[in-house]
């Protein structure tokens, strides 16, 4: 992965940059020392590996404002962190960046049910907003399997997702406002307890933006109250087709149900093995559909959906009798991952999304695709909202494996947008998709996005080499007539 | 003397724009021109006219997603989801009568530009949260595209939430896609009919709060006061002369009955309660969304404003307070129309300070050209937020083509 040209003037202030930051964060909350720094080197995407500049670590807006304004005036580089779990490599540290965690930042600042919202520090973990308000009967939707782990601020960057973001939406339907700092030293404050915007919707622009805009110092979301029971049914089917064609009935129904999962033999077997969540080995492929409401309500739809099943031949069938099977039925499918990952030292985890009507057509292609590698591919799926997660097995000890696997990945999300859908449906841009984004944008879409970049950031030192394979210096991209071909200003990064 | 430039296709909105941006010509960005009169007036020497650009292009049910070009009306959007018992969740209004013009004259492009939403906007988000993808040119006289036809796509920025709520600022869409969803199977409304007379706002936001904190899934939560329910086309809401709140659930039969019935119980210590089905509450509801209540008395001045839901009746009746005119309460408390008697700023000092005090926002949706002239139509933006607009008009339409002033005063 070629990232930009560490800026050696930068590296050479070091020290300088370090005594600076010690000057504003509390001790203890700038580290520079090489063992301290590896635990930074990457975030989920642990494929690419880069030891950061230092690490600040503060506690206060102000202190970030101070941070960031101390950045903007000396030309040094910002990679935000939330909890580094993401996946796509968004929180990748540059050689000549500060990595600025917002670890510190743990506080929920107020708990609203009567506005049915809550304020947070960005820090605090998904689950952990849930777990504030559920003794109250409230819940935060988005749930992102790494909920235990990945911080709300995090997820505003990612605009995660989760198994139930079909019936709930996204983070960016889910969150009402934000306090940022911009990469000069301004706060800003944007949205707050009321709806939308009065001028450019700014925070629709945010949630999804991977670090490139601002730093998030505080959340505003909202928070539903959790529904009286839900349930789950397993249907089993001869083939992927079959479980896509039920899927497609479902919502053909009028049904859309809280979660509905797909997987493939492999990972349904992998699950099984891993977790005995219950799952039948008989089938090619297996979906799980969750209906959540009041009890007339779900019991009224299981039963449709059971009728739905029987007309789709499904061959087999199972509705949780109690709670604790529900969350067996899920633990398989919340344990994919890791279930897949034993079988193979190593695995990557794409995430495409494709119009629900292609799945057999796309499962196909990526089982020749699997052929032409020779590399193994579990499949699960957010069959609902068609997020595809195919998990490509090989061992990086092989000479070679790595590269094939990454081949296979961008050759699958090329398939996704040939076939109508997209490159990243929840993982981010990232690194890791970031020259593929060619596929799908053409030169100019890109460059009005970069444009909103150039808005927020018209220096570029907010999470560079993130995201667009190329940066445009923003006086460039201010133009009317664009250069194409020759290169105009040799200086500027291209990579 | 305005010239039409009427574009047939997409590429003649690409010429005209790139014409425009070398000759400096600023363009009104319009559809149909059915909200026109929403935002700054702009006197304009041209029209790009986009009305030619219409029609559904892509429908597929089972994939809950509609493309049609920006200037399909909304009424054709929705008889062709009518047919298939789907619709678009954010639930459209139609603010012609409240604007002075026709029913049904709006446009997909305009609603998306508008980034307007009904009562459901509490549950199913508004346009925005609807709006997966587009094509455009913007004001550099550049076509471009973002999203796509899925909903769950995080692949670079979203710019379809900028061009939400933009006006046709930043560039003029050539094709639109949007999320639907299946139609709910049946509609039930519960009704709390306060007593005779006085002020009812403070209960119906503490029945809204309520409704809104159980598990029952409201779909709408409305508060009108006494003189606004007499005008209701439902006899139930209007007959009784009483200021009533309304609280909505929508689903598949049972569960709407099991929910209404629970409402009912959970409210009935406040008032007396009633129960509108599916007819009453399809008649009640689109009403409130097009806020028509308000549409008959074309002099007064209206704002729309935002607010955290509990502090709507407290901000409304402040701004009312020794003030001829009236409120209309929906989502939940959030959204206040305002009608306010006839006033050379229309009152907007007031209005913002009150706003302010709570956070939110406020809109001034109906007033005479040059009071929209002189008063922010939009809530005023300072300092850093300001500057990050600017720049992104900038960006997009560096030479100030694209409907310049709608939003703001041209400086």
């Amino acid at each position: 992965m070629l990232m930009p040209e560490p800026d050696s003037a930068t590296i050479a202030l070091r020290d300088e940059i370090v005594g600076t930051m010690q000057g504003i964060v509390p001790a203890g909350g700038v580290i520079f020392e090489e063992d301290e720094l590896r635990a930074y080197d990457c975030d989920g995407l642990m494929a690419y590996k880069q030891l950061p500049l230092i690490v600040v670590l503060p506690e206060t807006t102000e202190q970030v404002s101070k941070i960031l304004k101390y950045c903007h005036e000396n030309g040094v580089k910002i990679v935000p962190r939330g909890a580094g779990t993401g996946l796509s490599g968004g929180a990748l540290p540059l050689a000549d960046a500060i990595t600025l965690g917002l670890g510190k930042f743990k506080e929920i600042i107020e708990t609203d049910y009567e506005n049915r919202c809550v304020v947070t520090q960005p820090g605090v973990t998904n689950l952990a907003l849930t777990q504030a308000v559920e003794h109250e009967g409230f819940y935060y939707a988005p749930d992102p399997s790494s909920q235990i782990a990945c911080s709300i601020g995090g997820n505003v960057a990612e605009n995660s997702g989760g198994v139930h973001c079909l019936k709930y939406g996204l983070t960016t339907n889910n969150v009402l406002g934000v306090e940022m700092v911009l990469m000069n030293g301004d706060i800003v404050r944007i949205g707050g307890k009321h709806l939308d915007a009065p001028g450019y919707d700014l925070l629709g622009v945010i949630n999804g933006s991977e670090g490139l805009l601002g730093v998030i110092t505080e959340v505003t979301v909202r928070i539903l109250k959790r529904p009286e029971t839900a349930k789950a049914v397993l249907l089993g089917f001869d083939s992927n087709e079959a479980g896509g064609d039920c899927v497609a009935a479902i919502i053909g129904a009028g049904i859309i149900p809280g979660g509905m999962e797909m997987m493939d033999t492999f990972a349904i077997k992998a699950a099984e093995e891993f977790v005995q969540a219950g799952y039948p080995l008989d089938v090619t492929s297996l979906l799980i559909v969750e209906l959540d409401g009041p009890a007339a309500e779900v019991d009224h739809l299981i039963s449709k959906i059971e009728a739905i099943g029987r007309q789709q031949n499904a061959k087999y069938m199972k509705v949780s009798e109690t709670e604790d099977e529900r969350q067996r039925f899920w633990s398989g499918r919340k344990a994919a991952f890791p279930a897949v990952g034993r079988l193979s030292p190593d695995y990557l985890c794409m995430d495409g999304t494709i119009p629900r009507g292609q799945l057999s057509h796309v499962l196909t292609r990526m089982g020749e695709l699997s052929e032409k590698y020779g590399l193994r591919v579990a499949n699960v799926f957010h069959a609902g909202d068609g997020n595809l997660h195919p998990l490509i097995l090989f061992d990086a000890n092989e000479s070679g494996e790595l590269e094939a696997a990454e081949k296979f990945g961008a050759d699958i999300l090329r398939l996704c947008v040939e076939v109508g859908g997209v490159l990243t449906g929840e993982h981010g841009v990232g690194v890791e998709k970031r020259d593929l984004m060619g596929e799908m944008f053409t030169e100019d879409d890109m460059k009005h996005q970069q444009r909103v970049k150039c808005a927020f950031d018209p220096g570029h030192l907010l999470n560079p080499g993130k995201v667009y394979p190329t940066l445009h210096r923003c006086a460039e991209l201010g133009k009317m007539h664009i250069h194409h071909g020759q290169v105009p200003f040799p200086d500027i990064p291209r990579f | 003397m305005t010239e039409m430039l009427k574009a047939e296709t997409e590429d003649q909105v690409l010429d005209t724009i790139k014409w425009a941006a070398a000759e400096k010509k600023p363009l009104e960005v319009r559809g149909t021109g059915s909200k026109s009169m929403l935002g700054r007036p702009t006197e304009l020497d041209h029209v790009l006219d986009l009305s030619a650009l219409s029609g559904v292009s892509f429908y597929e049910p089972a994939e809950l997603v509609v493309s049609a070009g920006p200037a399909t009306p909304v009424a054709e959007v929705e008889a062709l989801l009518n047919d298939h018992n789907q619709q678009m969740a954010f639930e459209p209004p139609d603010l012609g009568p409240l604007l002075g013009n026709p029913v049904g004259g709006g446009t997909l492009g305009g609603l998306l530009a508008c980034n307007l939403a009904g009562p459901r906007r509490i549950k199913a988000g508004s346009a925005r949260d609807h709006f997966l993808g587009f094509t455009a040119v913007s004001g550099r006289g550049e076509m471009f595209k973002s999203g796509g036809r899925v909903v769950k796509n995080v692949t670079g920025f979203d710019l379809s939430k900028l061009m939400a709520g933009s006006y046709g600022t930043l560039a003029a869409m050539t094709e639109v896609t949007v999320k639907v969803l299946p139609a709910p199977e049946k509609t039930r409304t519960v009704l709390v009919n306060w007593a005779k007379d006085g002020i009812y706002d403070h209960d119906g936001t503490k029945a809204m709060t309520e409704a809104l904190a159980s598990p029952h899934e409201v779909s709408g939560a409305a508060h009108l006061p006494a003189a606004v329910a007499r005008r209701s086309a439902v006899d139930y809401v209007a007959g009784g002369g009483r200021a009533v709140t309304a609280i909505r659930v929508e689903g598949p039969e049972p569960s709407v009955a099991h929910r209404c019935e629970a409402l009912r119980t959970l409210l009935a210590p406040l008032g007396e309660t009633e129960e509108l089905h599916t007819e009453n509450s399809q008649t009640l509801w689109r009403e409130i969304r097009d806020a028509i209540y308000l549409a008959a008395d074309q002099e007064r001045h209206i704002w729309r404003l935002s607010v955290p839901p509990t502090e709507g009746s407290r901000v409304a009746l402040q701004i009312l307070e020794g003030r001829p005119g009236e409120a209309l309460y929906d989502w939940g408390g959030g959204l206040i129309w305002l009608t306010l008697g006839v006033a050379p700023d229309a009152c907007a000092n007031v209005v913002r300070q009150h706003v302010a005090a709570v956070g939110g926002h406020a809109m001034l949706v109906r007033a005479p050209e040059d009071v929209r002239d002189r008063v922010s139509v939009f809530e005023p933006q300072e300092g850093p937020l300001d500057e990050i607009t600017r720049r992104i008009k900038d960006g997009f339409d560096p030479s100030r083509i694209l409907n310049p002033g709608r939003m703001h005063k041209e400086s």
